[in-house]
């Protein structure tokens, strides 16, 4: 069980905030492989840019998942 | 001494300098940068001109992305203190957004400081710029390739 939290662009494409997801992926790169199998808007929307952290840490698509993990996705920040 | 604030209100300039500098007669100076919401396309079409501006982030992950920068410069110019603060919520043209302040004995320092904060900040902390247009409509500020490059110089010179 991992929770997915999405901001921004994101949020508003997907017209979603945040879910549960049941499995826990074993990566961020499969993570966004699955979601995107989701088909339309996921599909398109995940395959612009997308920043991925993983228990409010920057993270990689190669880095791991475990349970009970919080992932953010959004789209590059704009701050400052 | 790291200060951290993400907040809707604005902030006060003199009083985050006092709130740095009180009682440390080894700080030799003081480097700030103050970003404002600025309407980059006033001068380009009048029509499309920006109303306001909303900022968004990520509660909790904000703070600790900011508070990992200002302890990266704190470390690596040896800094006394360094002050972040950024806003949220809705904000107008020239607004102040952001606030940094670098407290180090030596100036070079304090303006690096500054520096490399703003640069980390704008390609790694989570917040998200939405403007509203005089119509009502609303569109997502995009990212610039310049900020990506500028953040990208100083892990070059970090060897």
């Amino acid at each position: 069980m991992i929770k997915l939290l999405y901001f921004a662009r994101l949020r508003e494409s997907l017209g979603c905030a945040e879910e549960v997801l049941d499995s826990t992926p074993q990566t961020v790169a499969d993570l966004l492989s699955l979601l995107s199998l989701r088909g339309e808007p996921w599909q398109d929307v995940l395959a612009g840019q997308v920043l991925v952290a993983v228990n409010q840490e920057m993270a990689k698509p190669e880095d791991a998942l475990n349970d009970g993990d919080e992932v953010g996705l959004f789209p590059p920040v704009t701050g400052g | 001494m790291l200060r951290i604030r993400v907040q809707a209100e604005p902030f006060d300039l003199s009083e985050e300098m006092s709130l740095l500098t009180k009682g440390d007669a080894s700080i030799g100076g003081v480097a700030s940068f103050i970003g404002l919401v600025r309407d980059s396309n006033t001068v380009a079409d009048q029509m499309a001109s920006v109303a306001s501006m909303t900022l968004e982030h990520y509660p909790g992950m904000t703070e600790k992305a900011l508070e990992k920068i200002a302890g990266q410069a704190v470390e690596r110019w040896s800094l006394q203190g360094v002050t972040v603060i950024h806003r949220i919520g809705e904000l107008h043209s020239t607004d102040p957004i952001v606030l940094v302040l670098a407290a180090s004995a030596h100036r070079q320092a304090a303006f690096d400081a500054c520096q490399y904060i703003m640069d980390v900040l704008k390609t790694t902390a989570p917040f998200w710029k939405k403007e509203s247009l005089p119509d009502g409509s609303h569109r997502w500020v995009d990212s610039r390739e310049s900020d990506s490059d500028a953040a990208a110089r100083w892990l070059s010179d970090e060897g």
